[in-house]
């Protein structure tokens, strides 16, 4: 205890001494909690969660910090608020018991008091610092300290005591939080903000469209850096969960694996063979051309390869999509059994965008899954504006990043116009790019994906007729043709036309090798023949120069012999 | 106001009816003291003997403080007669204490 203290002490006068709050999120934003020993005010219109914000800062600082924590509670008696929090998991009355809260009911009734002169607020002074000092409580809640001006009319005196009840709870210590409500013009309709100069946070509920947002904002920390948002929160049955939407820097980790997208022939148009790892995929498309096939193929790899993949289905139910899929030889049941693949579907009206973004990161934070599909984007549109959306997409790349989850978007695209805007938008914020046009010719419509970007890869540049087959999903090479891309039955026909004039071809070449064959047998012959001709030629050319020498030889022996006789020196 | 006697009955208050009351005050501090004497001197001369006065110091009695509801002191809680009534300040505007206690 007295190098706790002495420690606390030191560091009292170098660092900004923080009391973590234990509410999701919220310390990421403060960058570590509340001014420690220092009073915040929490202020915000009625039924904005200010309350249940309290309660949660006690509540987990006994569960999570070991801090007792008082509740001195103007509005709400001990057993009203207990109830208030049951659904959010809390059990004031064990908690009570022991000995780590204690709640306080102050009840002040206007009719019941006469002001009949001076007076100051010692009784709550006691009331609070033998509450304190009962269970050596670390954190205080007054909630909301305001009511005393309902109750009392002497506002001088008022003031005055709050200036000394704030010095009074620095001076004991603790973590303090006050709540306000919203004035006209003021944080607080009493000024609160006056007093408590160290942390300001606001809460605020906002209804646009019909649809309600829950929004904290720090206004004023004293002392300390935090993010200057308006960050949304969300209050569920585990309590509050507020969102650091967007973080501070761009230096999240990458990397350098490839997965692959389901679909043997996409991968194909990327020399690396699939997408990288924690990158974003965009599958835009008009309507029907199988952007969610494309995204179940992709979720499906990830559950073939092992990996957990989080599907958030904002347009069909999860059956709905388990049955389609079925229609394209995806069994997607067999990996929500085995526990790789979960549905999280919702429809985009139920709750704001920026809820919806709180409910996807809580989702993706307890699943902790690798691949994460959001089918589709556009619908969240009908929720918010444009902006809006991108922001939120911003943030929700950034957080996937961060975490190393690969994401793919569907985005239906429904006329160009629109479809320029929020491709310009989202353009600079994904890594990788399908884009699935319709391509309309000879009475049909037929798909046509082609990679718009990929960041970091290479990849074809060749629009690929993209086919949904009861096999599954596959690309194939758009035919050329003298009108331009030819795809569907048109391909088709063209591929059918290719082949026929392949075998008239090789037919035609057969004849002409038979002809040629035929040529040269008749030459074959024709030359046989004239060198039989030429040998009996030969032969009568030969038999006359035989006889002629036969005849010379016999000539010769008979001028010889005539030549003896001529001389008669031989008898004869 | 001439006598004790009539004006209650005037009040229409019961002459025999007693009044309880708890003066809570925090420690000996000055305005503690004013609510004491100031207090004392209004019942000294509206309800001379009608009255049962039991003066608390709350820093000795914390846990009274919860039970009793007490936030602003001096407060002086009027037990009976009925309704109960909550009076708090240093008793100096006199008007307003008899209001408080029913005796207007």
């Amino acid at each position: 205890m007295a190098k706790k203290k002495a420690t606390a002490k030191a560091a009292d006068n170098l660092t900004f001494l923080k009391t973590p709050t234990g509410i999701n999120g919220l310390d990421e934003i403060t960058l570590g909690g509340f001014p420690k020993g220092r009073p915040t005010l929490i202020c915000g219109a009625a039924g904005c969660g200010k309350t249940l914000f309290s309660l949660e800062f006690l509540v987990k600082g006994v569960e999570e910090f070991n801090e007792p924590g008082v509740f001195i509670a103007f509005e709400e008696k001990a057993d009203e608020l207990a109830l208030n929090v049951t659904s959010l998991g809390f059990d004031l009355k064990k908690l009570q018991d022991e000995k780590k809260l204690r709640i306080d009911y102050i009840h002040i009734d206007k009719s019941e008091i006469e002001e009949t002169g001076e007076y100051d607020l010692q009784g709550l002074f006691i009331r609070l610092g033998y509450a304190i000092d009962s269970i050596g409580a670390k954190r205080v809640v007054l909630d909301t300290i305001e009511n005393l001006f309902s109750g009392l009319t002497n506002e001088g005196i008022l003031r005055a005591e709050l200036r000394r009840l704030f010095q009074f709870l620095k001076d004991k210590g603790v973590t303090a939080i006050i709540t306000g409500e919203s004035g006209e013009k003021t944080l607080t309709r009493q000024g609160l903000e006056e007093y408590v100069s160290d942390c300001v946070i606001l809460l605020d509920h906002r209804v646009v469209n019909q649809i309600s947002t829950r929004r904290l904002r720090i206004i004023k920390y004293r002392g300390s850096l935090h993010g200057t948002n308006e960050y949304p929160f969300l209050i569920d049955e585990d309590g509050i969960s507020v969102l650091p939407v967007t973080s501070l820097k761009l230096d999240k980790p990458v990397s350098a694996e490839i997965i692959n997208s389901g679909i043997p022939s996409l991968d194909k148009m990327f020399p690396t063979g699939g997408f990288y790892k924690g990158s974003s995929i965009l599958t835009s498309g008009t309507a029907g051309t199988g952007k969610t096939s494309i995204a179940v193929s992709f979720a499906d790899a990830a559950c073939k390869r092992g990996e957990k993949c989080l599907y958030f289905a904002f347009e069909e139910s999860p059956a709905q999509i388990i049955r389609n899929m079925k229609s394209i030889d995806l069994n997607l049941q067999k990996h929500v059994d085995k526990g790789l693949l979960k549905f999280y579907a919702s429809r985009p009206t139920m709750y704001g965008l920026e809820m919806h973004l709180v409910a996807i990161h809580k989702a993706i934070q307890k699943f902790k899954p690798n691949v994460v599909v959001l089918d589709p984007i556009t619908n969240l549109i009908t929720i918010g504006s444009f902006s809006e959306v991108k922001s939120m997409l911003v943030r929700m790349i950034d957080f996937l990043q961060e975490n190393q989850i690969t994401v793919m978007f569907t985005a239906l695209t429904l006329s160009t116009v629109i479809n320029d805007q929020t491709d310009d938008g989202v353009s600079s914020l994904v890594d990788s790019w399908l884009c699935i046009k319709d391509i309309e010719m000879n009475g049909e419509r037929n798909r046509g994906l082609y990679v718009m970007k990929a960041r970091g890869m290479q990849h074809s540049n060749q629009i690929r007729e993209f086919v949904i087959t009861n096999k599954g999903l596959s690309l194939v090479d758009v035919y050329l043709g003298p009108d331009g891309i030819l795809t569907g039955s048109a391909r088709e026909t063209q591929m059918l036309m290719e082949e026929t004039g392949q075998v008239l071809h090789r037919n035609a070449l057969g004849r002409k090798d038979r002809e040629v064959l035929r040529k040269r047998k008749l030459l074959e012959a024709k030359i046989e023949s004239l060198k039989t001709e030429f040998e009996s030629a030969e032969e009568e050319l030969n038999k006359i120069y035989i006889e002629d020498e036969i005849k010379r030889g016999v000539l010769n022996k008979t001028r010889q012999q005539m030549t003896d006789l001529r001389s008669g020196n031989k008898d004869i | 106001m001439s006598t004790e006697g009539s004006s209650l009955q005037d009040w229409g208050i019961a002459a025999d009816e007693k009044f309880s009351l708890r003066l809570f005050v925090a420690g000996a501090s000055s305005i503690s003291i004013r609510a004491i004497s100031n207090l004392q001197s209004i019942l000294d001369e509206h309800l001379k003997d009608r009255y049962e006065l039991e003066i608390i110091d709350i820093h000795q009695q914390p846990l009274l403080v919860k039970e009793e509801n007490i936030f602003a002191v001096p407060l002086l809680i009027k037990k009976l007669p009925s309704p109960i009534k909550r009076l708090v300040g240093d008793m100096s505007d006199k008007a307003k204490v008899l209001k408080g206690l029913g005796l207007e």
